[in-house]
């Protein structure tokens, strides 16, 4: 460990952004894993059940929050790449780009979930939604944890806190919000499509 | 030692000590109580010395912690503690009351002591450790409010650290947690339910947090180790324990009438419980091995890397053990959970807290550490407790392994009581590493009185 630790940490280093932040991505991708997992051998044993209740998801807006979030996580590479070249500006601007997309996730969700308890679903209707409801959320709650993440970067940012040679802290909001991104990614088809 | 106030560590210590020493011996009693049912019965009955042996274990742990903060605050936020008179007060006022209690325990019938202490006004007995009374819990309210105002403007007011502001968020949630212990609703689902936040988030919440701030606090000491390692370790830790525990506490909702998705979110959440503690665990070893210094005080050292070591088996392994739904379904409530209690409850709780006394007592002695001898001593009596400890949940989890296969699994189940008499092979060897166990305890003591020669000292 005391080996691994010291060789990710050498120069060139082999993870962008601070080390702290890849333990904790480790952690939730993890628990996100386990979900993925659990969900896969429910569905198996009840997959007319699963079959059926898929179908009534709104897999028009998912489709749309996919969009929304590889845009952003688009947004974040170019924030970190204007950081390099000490375009602090343009690094601020796409950091609100990707909030911006952030925000548009949160609401297309809220709408969808709206939709959702409209028609007295719970965790406790069945096991599909248990899943589908319980993946969602604990998913947005993530979305939510990286935007304020990203917003802290980008306040941080406008007070001139990073530059061309010092900006491991964009890179590690921005490794973050990946993260939150490709879970949606993996979620989406598992939870929406995958039949 | 830098700072006077510091000082005031020594009397919760010491409180601390005694009250651990009530704690084993009920222990022992109890565990005599498992194979011969009636000894020191109607004076002293197996209820009511269940119940004093885990209160003493809470009472004392919570003198323990907050000598910790006392004596670790002041350093930390480089000034004197904001009212040395108002934590020595409180000291006494927590000892009464807590003494106070374990004596209503052993003088008169559980009903009574309600009875006495007005608990229909306000009715929060007759749970599961909480059963102090409604002016206990209230005592322990106001102690713990004071105190926390006393580090709190401690640390307000001086240099905040990562160590000092994540025992402080600690102490917090523990006091926050513990008001859950004054709701007491009528509907037993929602009364378990709630119990578990005073339980559960303690335990496996924010008393993580401390042990983590301890814990890192005596390494920095002992290491000399840079500062902003050991921050990056703790904020790590942390996060795990956080992402782990809260939802984690949904392991304990499986069986209890609450909704079926609880097993979902409690195995998944619960199964990465094990995960801050191994960090711990390699956190201890990376930073002693990348110390900077050899401390003199090698005890201290022994109990740090203990912890960690202890804690992750105890509360890490033995708690992974029994906590997928389909496996608790079968081993709920056996001696299973009394195997994973133990030695979590040492492995964490009551190691760190020695590990913070080993380290700081000779400090407020006026020593770097303790002589040669008294060290030896403390490290054999380290070996006795740790290793009897092992084998204490040893020989429960084989009992409960047994026990959940004849009353439970086997395809003609047995009743409980003749389960019970079939493994009292395990119980016998269970009381002889418990009392192995009080040996080692005496010792420990002792080791506070050996004389010997002067260890080296070695200039920082």
């Amino acid at each position: 460990m005391i080996v691994l630790t010291e060789y990710i940490e050498t120069e060139p280093k082999l993870l962008p952004g601070d080390l702290a932040i890849w333990f904790f991505i480790f952690m939730e991708l993890l628990v996100f894993g386990l979900f993925f997992i659990s969900y896969a051998v429910t569905r198996l044993q009840n997959i007319e059940l699963f079959n059926q209740y898929q179908l009534t998801l709104n897999s028009e807006l998912g489709a749309a929050n996919t969009l929304l979030l590889i845009s952003s996580s688009y947004f974040v590479i170019r924030a970190v790449h204007a950081i390099r070249l000490n375009q602090v500006k343009s690094c601020i601007y796409w950091l609100y780009a990707a909030l911006a997309a952030g925000a548009g996730f949160l609401i297309l969700k809220s709408i969808e979930y709206v939709g959702t308890f409209a028609t007295g679903i719970s965790l406790s209707t069945n096991t599909f939604y248990m899943f589908y409801l319980s993946l969602t959320l604990f998913h947005v709650l993530h979305v939510i944890l990286g935007m304020i993440i990203l917003l802290a970067v980008a306040i941080k940012a406008q007070r001139g806190a990073y530059n061309a040679q010092n900006h491991t802290g964009v890179e590690t909001g921005a490794s973050y919000w990946h993260m939150v991104d490709l879970v949606w990614i993996i979620l989406f088809p598992l939870v929406y499509i995958i039949r | 030692m830098k700072y006077e106030s510091q000082g005031i560590a020594k009397m919760y210590f010491i409180a601390a000590i005694a009250l651990f020493v009530g704690q084993i011996l009920f222990g022992t009693i109890m565990g005599l109580q498992y194979v011969m049912g009636d000894f020191l019965f109607p004076e002293l009955p197996f209820n009511v010395v269940r119940m004093v042996h885990t209160n003493l274990l809470i009472i004392w742990l919570l003198f323990g912690f907050m000598g910790s903060a006392y004596f670790l605050v002041p350093e930390e936020s480089e000034r004197e503690l904001f009212s040395p008179m108002l934590a020595k007060v409180m000291f006494w006022i927590f000892l009464f009351a807590g003494v106070m209690t374990i004596l209503g325990y052993l003088l008169v019938p559980y009903a009574r002591l309600a009875e006495i202490t007005m608990n229909d006004l306000l009715p929060t007995m007759g749970r599961e450790f909480l059963e102090q009374p409604t002016i206990t819990k209230i005592g322990i309210v106001i102690v713990v409010l004071a105190f926390l105002f006393n580090i709190g403007m401690t640390i307000l007011t001086g240099r905040k650290t990562v160590i000092n502001v994540v025992l402080l968020t600690g102490m917090v949630g523990l006091a926050v947690f513990f008001l859950f212990s004054f709701y007491n609703p009528d509907n037993i689902v929602l009364d378990k339910y709630f119990w578990w936040f005073v339980v559960h988030l303690w335990v496996e919440g924010v008393w993580e947090l401390i042990m983590a701030s301890l814990l890192a606090y005596v390494l920095i000491k002992v290491t000399g180790v840079d500062r902003e390692v050991v921050e990056k370790w703790l904020y790590i830790i942390i996060a795990m324990a956080l992402i782990s525990g809260l939802l984690g506490t949904g392991h304990h909702f499986f069986w209890i009438g609450t909704p079926d998705y609880w097993q979902w979110i409690g195995s998944v959440f619960s199964a990465l419980e094990p995960i801050p503690f191994f960090m711990m665990t390699l956190f201890a070893f990376n930073v002693v091995n990348k110390r900077r210094r050899d401390h003199p005080n090698k005890a201290a050292v022994l109990w740090a890397l203990g912890t960690a070591v202890m804690a992750f088996l105890g509360a890490g392994v033995w708690g992974f053990l029994h906590t997928l739904a389909p496996v608790n379904f079968y081993t709920h409530g056996t001696q299973i959970t009394a195997a994973h209690g133990h030695m979590a409850f040492y492995g964490a709780y009551v190691m760190v807290v020695l590990t913070m006394i080993s380290y700081s007592m000779p400090l407020m002695r006026g020593q770097k550490a303790a002589n040669v001898t008294a060290q030896l001593l403390e490290m054999w009596s380290f070996w006795l407790m740790t290793i009897s400890m092992v084998f204490i949940t040893l020989f429960l989890t084989g009992a409960g392994i047994v026990q959940v296969y004849l009353q439970r699994y086997s395809d003609d189940p047995l009743p409980f009581m003749v389960v019970q008499e079939k493994i009292a092979l395990f119980y016998w060897m269970r009381e002889v590493a418990g009392v192995v166990f009080l040996i080692g305890l005496m010792l420990y003591i002792y080791s506070f009185f050996a004389k010997g020669k002067e260890v080296e000292f070695v200039e920082e």
